[in-house]
């Protein structure tokens, strides 16, 4: 296996689906002669002309270069894209995949910081996925290139280095399909994306006093694998889940509530979540580590549902 | 909902009843949830009861010195302009907490001062002759009235009635996680029976696998103290001075509920569980040794009976069955080794649990010890602190008892009794030479460990104290 970086792993993703597929075509800011504002299209327009490699400009009703500026184009994601197939009987597919960096990278405050996927996640007709390794942005981008839906592929720009194993053969990683990133008994902790990574910290830290963490990691928000969480939280009896969007009507309240109902005989302790705290993003540096949910924070709420104090 | 009901939580996990010790807040004062309102007697300690809600409290049912069974309404935390009369008046008489008016048989635990709604109730049972359920009696003389003929009508006019009132079920609502919830199902355990040491006594799963206690056909919640036992502070009584009667003999002494608690449990125990002794005695030359040592280092101060403790709770772990209970049809060995120590008290005794003492160092064990001995006296424990053991050891060393024998104190199944440590003549090679020596007695539960697991077992912790440097390390 070839060790990649996500944006490694993401380009060779374009890249094999354009080859496999003439029909395939990339519109975006900075995404052609730029090779790509974080680089995940280097070499792209080269390879495949500017036909299939497009250059849009900055209007953001239609294009969008970080998610955080999607939502002027949310009532064309939302009450178009998302709806076609429904609306046409079938008739009209929709296969397009929205992607980009999500989430909050390194100071760059308010606007800029935002986890839109309890937004996306909310409506029938997408499908959204946040990967939290190179294998599974590339298995994943795959699979929702080759999607016939409207796909919502939030990356996280903080995880466009982080290196990982990625097969060399063909492989792509099925939507709706969960994966066990630390396997565990006494506690499941519920992440996906860049919170998969801080969970893995806390679960190191939980280890080292004899509390074996299992991450679970649902890879796509909608279709959610819930077996995959439920099997665990049965396993565990507890359940943490840990998000970086906020906690009020955030995605990990879906998960809870499902796990609450489907697992209630099996749980020791309630359902608690770790998320960003309930402001806009602050700038200063300090505080946006008080912002975001950390290791500490994730290691205490185990402690809570274990019982341990 | 600015009402807020003063319920008396159950405290502990045999209590059914308990005697307002004092009230910390007097009618009329603003209290906020989490407050301490009240000190309760249980059977085996006194107890902080915390408001569940914030407001005024308004009303106080059951006075210092009262009894109320768990479940009874015994104040009312409101809004200052709140009207509380319709639940005084519905919820007061429910509770049991006054003797039933005439038409009523006699409630059980009810031998509280009547506080005014009953008499409420009593005009009511007066009018509304037929009906036994005094809480729908007492709604039926508010306004408005509460359709309450039908109920009360099915349930026949006698004892049990008042009775069911009286321990009210509804209001001691057991707490307790759905998984422990359902483990309990599936081990036919009564969840009343069980301590929850979770959140607001909240019942989790690890005091479901801590319990071992008797399923159902054996009503008694098997959880407290065992064998005569003592930790006075007085030295060795070496030249006690006489003793001067505590009591004046030839009267009647009403039971405590402590006693009542020590009188069935023990009874259940030694009737129940085919008991067997066994003793050893220890060379302890090693352990004076060491201990002075350790009494010379600034740490603090070690017992030969802290030495005991880690010992045992050692030997435990090489040991599973001895760390064990007898489950009516199973065996349940303990994932956790928690060493109950039996304390005396004052009006009778306690037994305090150091959990998980295989992984304490002995200074940690002395020092938990003391703790919650000087807290058992105080009657300060918390229930968490006085159930759970898996193995109890009894001392009466310091009343220089060579050798005595001790009661299983379920649900473990040995408790050892622990002599003092004794100069005396031994044999070595040829000649005779003074050395210390100390007999332990471990009574054993046949049903769950046979002579010889005893023998090897008391070998091991024999073992352990000869050498007992071992006992520092790890």
């Amino acid at each position: 296996m070839a060790q990649l970086t996500m944006r490694e792993a993401l380009n060779q993703a374009l890249k094999e689906e354009m080859t496999r597929d003439p029909n395939v075509f990339i519109l975006g800011e900075e995404v052609g002669a730029y090779q790509g504002a974080y680089k995940i299209t280097q070499g792209l327009l080269a390879q495949f002309g500017e036909w299939r490699v497009r250059d849009t400009p900055i209007a953001e009703e239609a294009m969008m270069m970080t998610f955080n500026f999607s939502l002027l184009a949310l009532d064309m994601i939302v009450n178009h894209a998302a709806k076609y197939r429904y609306m046409s009987g079938g008739q009209i597919r929709c296969p397009m995949v929205m992607r980009g960096p999500s989430g909050a990278a390194t100071q760059v405050a308010a606007q800029h910081s935002q986890g839109f996927e309890s937004w996306y996640a909310h409506i029938p007709g997408l499908v959204v996925v946040m990967p939290s390794t190179p294998k599974d942005a590339k298995g994943l981008l795959k699979s929702a290139i080759r999607d016939d839906n409207p796909v919502i592929f939030m990356e996280n720009e903080i995880l466009y280095n982080l290196k990982g194993e990625v097969p060399e053969e063909e492989f792509h990683i099925p939507l709706g399909l969960g994966d066990i990133k630390r396997a565990g008994k006494d506690v499941t902790l519920v992440a996906w994306s860049r919170s998969v990574i801080t969970s893995l910290a806390a679960a190191k830290t939980l280890a080292d006093e004899g509390v074996e963490a299992e991450v679970v990691d649902p890879r796509t928000l909608r279709p959610l694998d819930e077996d995959i969480i439920f099997e665990s939280v049965r396993k565990t009896g507890r359940c943490v889940v840990v998000e970086e969007g906020w906690r009020y009507a955030g995605f990990g309240s879906e998960i809870a509530d499902r796990v609450q109902r489907e697992c209630f005989d099996s749980l020791d302790a309630p359902v608690l979540r770790v998320t960003a705290a309930d402001v806009p993003m602050p700038y200063a540096k300090t505080l946006e580590k008080a912002y975001l949910p950390q290791p500490e924070r994730i290691v205490e709420a185990a402690h809570q549902v274990l019982y341990r104090s | 909902m600015t009402v807020s009901k003063v319920v008396l939580a159950k405290l502990s996990p045999t209590m059914e009843e308990g005697t307002i010790v004092k009230w910390t807040k007097k009618e009329g004062d603003a209290v906020k949830q989490g407050d301490v309102l009240a000190e309760i007697e249980t059977d085996k300690a006194n107890m902080e009861m915390e408001a569940l809600g914030s407001g005024v409290l308004r009303k106080i049912l059951v006075p210092a010195g009262g009894k109320a069974p768990i479940g009874a309404l015994i104040g009312v935390i409101a809004e200052s302009n709140e009207d509380i009369e319709p639940l005084i008046a519905k919820e007061g008489a429910k509770a049991g907490s006054a003797p039933k008016p005439a038409a009523a048989a006699p409630a059980a635990g009810a031998s509280s001062p009547a506080p005014e709604p009953a008499k409420a109730a009593a005009e009511a049972t007066a009018k509304a002759a037929p009906a036994d359920q005094p809480a729908s009696v007492a709604s039926a003389a508010q306004t408005p009235p509460v359709p309450a003929a039908p109920r009360s009508v099915a349930t026949p006019p006698a004892a049990p009635a008042s009775a069911s009132a009286g321990t009210g079920g509804d209001g001691g609502r057991v707490k307790a996680s759905p998984l422990a919830r359902s483990m309990a199902a599936h081990q036919n355990i009564d969840l009343s029976s069980v301590a929850g040491s979770g959140p607001g006594g909240r019942i989790i799963k690890r005091d479901i696998e801590s319990w071992a206690g008797p399923r159902p056909g054996a009503d008694a919640p098997a959880r407290s103290a065992g064998a005569p036992a003592s930790r006075p502070s007085a030295a060795p009584a070496s030249r006690p001075a006489p003793p001067a009667p505590s009591i004046t003999p030839g009267q009647e002494l009403p039971l405590s509920n402590m006693r009542k608690t020590i009188a069935k449990r023990l009874s259940e125990s030694m009737f129940t569980s085919p008991h067997y002794y066994v003793t050893v005695e220890i060379d302890m030359d090693a352990a004076v040794d060491l201990r002075d040592q350790i009494q010379r280092l600034e740490e603090g101060k070690v017992s030969f009976n802290d030495l005991v403790v880690k010992a045992c709770a050692r030997a435990l772990t090489r040991f599973p069955l001895v760390n064990a209970s007898w489950g009516g049809d199973k065996i349940v060995t303990h994932a956790e080794v928690n060493v109950g120590i039996a304390v005396a008290i004052p009006d009778g005794l306690i037994t305090p649990v150091v959990r998980n003492a295989d992984r304490k160092s002995i200074l940690d064990i002395a020092h938990e010890v003391r703790d919650l001995a000087t807290r058992a006296r105080d009657k300060k424990l918390k229930p968490e602190e006085f159930t759970g053991s898996t193995f109890t050891i009894s001392n009466l060393g310091m009343f220089d008892v060579e050798e005595f024998t001790a009661i299983i104190n379920p649900p473990d199944s040995a408790i050892l009794a622990v002599g003092a440590v004794r100069k005396v003549p031994v044999v070595d090679g040829e000649t005779i030479r003074p050395g210390h020596r100390m007999k332990v007695t471990m009574s054993s539960d046949h049903r769950v460990i046979d002579g010889a697991l005893s023998a090897q077992f008391l070998a091991e912790v024999r073992r352990l104290l000869e050498a007992p440097v071992g006992l520092l390390l790890g």
